[in-house]
């Protein structure tokens, strides 16, 4: 019996570049188990000290939005220019605020 | 390392069909808005069939060059002059093996599994890098290809970092990072040669005669015999053209070359005041395509090479899937 990579998942690989910084997606990896990603993670993505951890999560565990809902996820936002502090204008004297 | 920069077609002989879009004409024209405006296409956007096509081709390439690229060099770990040397040279061919990994989960974006990559290279049907069919004769050519090889791919790489699919551009950020230090790695490594016998000189000159042709030819045939560039122009894969890659590479090479206190071996080559560039000799084309078409002193000895390495994996992919199903079964038992 010849098993081939997709008999491995694939795993989705997000590192903190360091202390006090979020998780970022970097890229993805073929692995057996959660353990192996970790590893295997580890080897390619911080050879160089890019990060002090590691987070993995298999690729089908993922949902994300649909491209082509963009316009009714996002666009509501567009008209709405009072959420921002730069809609407010006040007087010079106040000073930064 | 290391993309020719081109993407030749898997099935040579083959004449490429202009492709007749059947795509509707507005997401074809929302596309090519995008496109203008140099933003950025992502895995689930909508694309046209022939991108996503050309875009799998040329970044699996990629990936396979970087995997086969290993080879050459590999073979030198176990005879590397020094601790320090070997040391360095592990790290730059695992930088390789990463290269193809960033490379390979790009390319899958795109709805192409891994094994149909890794089948296509293995029985011969993908291309790859054309410099790796070549032999390395001397340590001297571990310095030459980490100068001249990575330096060429440098080139070719740097606008790839802002081609329009989103995937590929943030892998060639990663590789080009890491690229910076195989290129000087190998270049001091020439001039600690250099300031040694006049054998080990001489070992340097012979790598550099030896691998500057097949350099300039990684850049891909000259313009007028490119008639993907212009594609892959208009969709922002290919940002600037074989020549004028290569001519950056040589401008960019000649003074090394100088301090380094080595000749290229091109009667041709000299410095040209009404252009600001440098000219250069005729490149050998026929070489090339033989080489690209299977042909080259080591196509079937990397082949093999790399064939006999998945093969020889198979146990341990085998006993990793072993492992994972006895964890979850373990796991299973212990929540019941």
């Amino acid at each position: 019996m010849s098993i081939e990579l997709k008999d491995w998942p694939l795993w989705e690989v997000f590192v903190r570049s360091k202390q006090g910084l979020e998780h970022k997606h970097c890229g993805s990896l073929h692995a057996s188990d959660a353990a192996h990603a970790l590893e295997a993670a580890r080897d390619v993505y911080t050879r160089r000290q890019e990060g002090v951890s590691i987070w993995v999560v298999e690729s089908k565990k993922i949902t994300a939005s649909n491209p082509d809902d963009k316009g009714e996820l996002f666009d509501p936002a567009a008209d709405k220019i009072y959420r921002h502090p730069t809609f407010y204008e006040i007087p010079e004297e106040v000073g930064h605020m | 390392m290391y993309t020719q920069s081109f993407s030749v077609s898997d099935e040579p002989g083959k004449q490429q069909k202009p492709v007749l879009s059947t795509e509707s004409a507005e997401q074809m024209a929302k596309f090519d808005a995008r496109i203008d405006a140099d933003g950025r296409i992502e895995p689930q956007d909508w694309m046209p069939e022939a991108y996503r096509k050309t875009l799998v081709r040329q970044i699996s390439q990629h990936a396979h060059s970087e995997i086969v690229g290993m080879l050459p060099e590999g073979n030198w770990i176990s005879r590397a002059p020094s601790l320090k040397r070997k040391a360095i040279l592990i790290a730059k061919v695992q930088d390789e093996g990463g290269h193809g990994l960033y490379l390979y989960s790009a390319a899958e974006t795109l709805g192409t599994g891994r094994d149909k990559m890794l089948d296509d290279l293995h029985s011969g049907k993908a291309k790859y890098s054309s410099i790796f069919n070549y032999p390395t004769l001397n340590w001297a050519d571990v310095g030459v290809i980490g100068w001249l090889v990575d330096g060429a791919a440098i080139m070719n790489q740097v606008p790839l970092c802002r081609c329009s699919y989103g995937p590929y551009a943030r892998a060639m950020v990663r590789v080009c990072k890491e690229e910076s230090f195989h290129q000087r790695q190998g270049y001091e490594g020439l001039l600690v040669m250099m300031q040694g016998t006049e054998a080990q000189k001489a070992m340097v000159q012979d790598a550099v005669n030896r691998l500057w042709w097949k350099c300039l030819a990684m850049f891909g045939p000259p313009d007028a015999d490119s008639p993907n560039s212009a594609l892959g122009m208009r969709w922002g894969i290919k940002r600037v053209s074989n020549d004028d890659l290569r001519q950056k590479f040589i401008d960019a090479t000649v003074p090394q070359a100088k301090v380094l206190g080595v000749t290229l071996p091109d009667p041709d080559l000299k410095w040209n005041e009404e252009r600001g560039h440098y000219d250069y000799g005729q490149i050998d084309w026929n070489e090339f395509w033989e080489t690209v078409n299977g042909n080259g002193p080591c196509n079937k000895e990397r082949l093999s090479t790399r064939v006999k390495a998945h093969n020889d994996g198979a146990w341990v992919r085998e006993a990793a899937n072993a492992h994972a199903r006895k964890q979850q079964q373990r796991q299973i038992k212990e929540a019941a």
